[in-house]
């Protein structure tokens, strides 16, 4: 397999969240190249890139860019938000970047301000992570004392414990100070507001993987991966698996090599039972289904699944997938943010009908009443949250239906 | 009882003001440092969080307890958060969760702390410990005491 560092490739330096081991590594490199392009020149080198968004979603990152207002004239200042809400159960990635290369972030987040004419980025991370917080804060002070922020503000917003934040319309709401709660979408593309401010959000290792690219052209990013996903992931790994971890690979890398190769297989010899592609909320699939999956959008989206965060949940032979669905659900009704009836009741009730079936307590009408509900929630709510949890439930149904039978 | 931000939050206030486009976007800066403050954030907090971020009580109380993080009552143990999602579930949060449950701590169900690859995992006072085991459990409360 091809080891490929593209945004983990200071990763192992000893200090690498230092702005000297940084720049002794060629950190902010690209910020003398940049005078030599005009914004929308490097907006063309992410779009020939085909830089997809690596926050769970894939969508084409130069897209979402052109949204922005151009003329710098423009009455209301642009903004850049930062997601680094990380709350995707099985995802940890933004988390090694923060801590282990703070400053790649710091030089992608100016090439983007740049880029989209903002002056003014907001890193807007989950509340638990105040540990990496600090290490982030401190390169940014660092950054602030070299100099290399007199174009361009960065303000870290802490959240305090709210999954659904990390949906960029609820980041947006949490970051002007109210309850997270998604915003209806609109009808036309347009960016995202903040405060009535146009305002980009994008991932954390979609803003670090931005200085790589300018600095060696599309090409050299195309060079890894596929024609429709190319570049890297950092891919990572957890539950039962000997070596779990963060390790980036390009897409298209087969899955069972990846697991194998870096991860040291299944934990304690076993075989594997299950598997979660991309956080909990990409559905699950079975060791037959993974056997020759590779990883890389399309292919999961053929087998009616996705790619998600990239971040794998190993699950081996002897693992309940009953109880498992049941950790799921308990999430999901945890962090349903309430405003639509679907999914504030739903989440509800399809935790206590898992419930009840891993309890024994269960009958053949609760599995159909459980498919019924998760019906119920796919496609009439204002965020994506409730269609994810109904097409999870149905994921688990298709393909375990014995083992809930077995449990009735 | 009254509540008043210690000159050093005030100083801080005044300087993330310069930084946001409004002062609503203040909410959750100053409602964290009535966390580290006091501890927990009482109504009077609230109000005067209201004063400062131009907003009325209520947004800012129905704000804080959308929020899971934010204590609305003084906390008389330590908190220790224990993440019970999926990763740490497979790799023995049960455990964990039954040991701690018997010592004298106020133990809050965690989602996902971000720490899926070295599960199981607790969180206290912002601190992510992980690879956790009975033993070394207590090892780490032991030395927090
Ligand atoms: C329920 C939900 C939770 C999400 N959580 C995150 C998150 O924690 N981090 C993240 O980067 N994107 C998250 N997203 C995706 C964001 O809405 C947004 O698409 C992404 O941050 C855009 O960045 P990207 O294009 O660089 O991926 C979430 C989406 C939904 C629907
Ligand atoms: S679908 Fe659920 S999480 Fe999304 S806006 Fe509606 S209630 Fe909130
Ligand atoms: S599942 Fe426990 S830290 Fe992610």
């Amino acid at each position: 397999m091809r080891e490929c560092k593209i945004v983990s490739r200071k990763f192992d330096l000893k200090n690498s969240f230092t702005l000297t081991v940084s720049q002794a590594h060629g950190g902010y490199k690209t910020l003398k190249k940049l005078k030599e392009y005009s914004p929308v020149e490097i907006i063309h080198i992410i779009k020939d890139a085909n830089l997809r968004g690596k926050g769970g979603g894939g969508a084409p990152v130069a897209g979402k860019w052109e949204l922005m207002p151009q003329d710098q004239e423009h009455d209301k200042p642009s903004f850049l938000a930062v997601n680094c809400d990380e709350s995707e159960p099985g995802t940890f990635k933004d988390r090694q970047i923060i801590s282990k290369d703070p400053h790649l972030l710091i030089e992608g987040i100016l090439i983007t301000c740049y880029a989209i004419g903002a002056k003014h980025a907001y890193i807007y991370i989950r509340g638990e992570y105040h540990q990496y917080q600090k290490i982030l804060q401190a390169a940014i002070d660092e950054a602030y004392e070299a100099g290399l922020l007199d174009a361009c503000d960065i303000t870290i917003h802490r959240g305090a414990g709210a999954y659904i934040c990390g949906e960029k319309s609820a980041l947006l709401e949490s970051m002007e100070g109210k309850r997270g709660h998604p915003r209806l979408k609109p009808k036309q593309k347009e960016p995202e507001w903040y405060f009535g401010h146009p305002t980009l959000v994008n991932n954390v290792e979609t803003i670090s993987t931005v200085p790589f690219i300018v600095e060696n052209g599309a090409d050299a990013y195309r060079a890894y991966g596929t024609e429709q996903s190319p570049g890297t992931l950092l891919f990572a790994m957890s539950g039962h698996v000997e070596k779990p971890g963060v390790y980036e690979a390009e897409f298209g890398t087969s899955m069972m090599e990846y697991i194998n190769h870096y991860g040291g297989g299944i934990k304690n010899g076993k075989r594997l039972k299950a598997l979660i592609p991309g956080g909990v909320s990409c559905g699950v699939l079975t060791a037959e289904e993974v056997e020759n999956l590779t990883l890389d959008y399309e292919a999961l989206r053929s087998i009616g699944s996705s790619l998600g965060t990239g971040g794998m949940i190993i699950m081996d032979e002897d693992t309940c997938m009953v109880s498992v669905l049941k950790n799921i659900l308990e999430f999901y009704h945890e962090e349903s943010c309430g405003q639509c009836t679907p999914c504030r009741e739903g989440t509800g009730w399809v935790d206590k009908l898992v419930g009840k079936i891993l309890d024994k307590r269960g009958s053949k009408e609760d599995i159909d009443k459980l498919l019924e509900v998760a019906d119920t929630m796919n496609g009439k709510t204002i965020c994506v949250f409730a269609p994810s949890v109904s097409k999870v439930i149905v994921s688990f149904i298709e393909r375990f239906r014995d083992e809930f039978e077995e449990a009735l | 009882m009254s509540f008043t931000f210690s000159n050093e939050n005030l100083l801080k206030i005044e300087a993330l003001k310069k930084r946001y486009p409004s002062p609503k976007a203040l909410t959750l800066p100053c409602l964290w440092m009535v966390e580290y403050q006091e501890g927990y954030i009482s109504m009077d907090a609230i109000e005067e969080i209201a004063i400062h971020t131009d907003t009325p009580p209520m947004e800012v109380y129905r704000v804080a307890t959308f929020y899971t993080m934010f204590h609305l009552e003084p906390q008389d143990k330590r908190t220790v958060q224990v993440c019970k999602t999926l990763s740490c579930k497979l790799c023995g949060s049960d455990e964990i969760l039954a040991h701690l449950n018997k010592k004298d701590l106020n133990i809050v169900h965690a989602e996902c702390l971000g720490s899926c690859g070295t599960a199981p995992v607790m969180q206290i006072d912002d601190v992510n410990y992980e690879n956790l085991t009975i033993e070394n459990v207590d090892e780490i409360l032991k030395a927090l005491k």
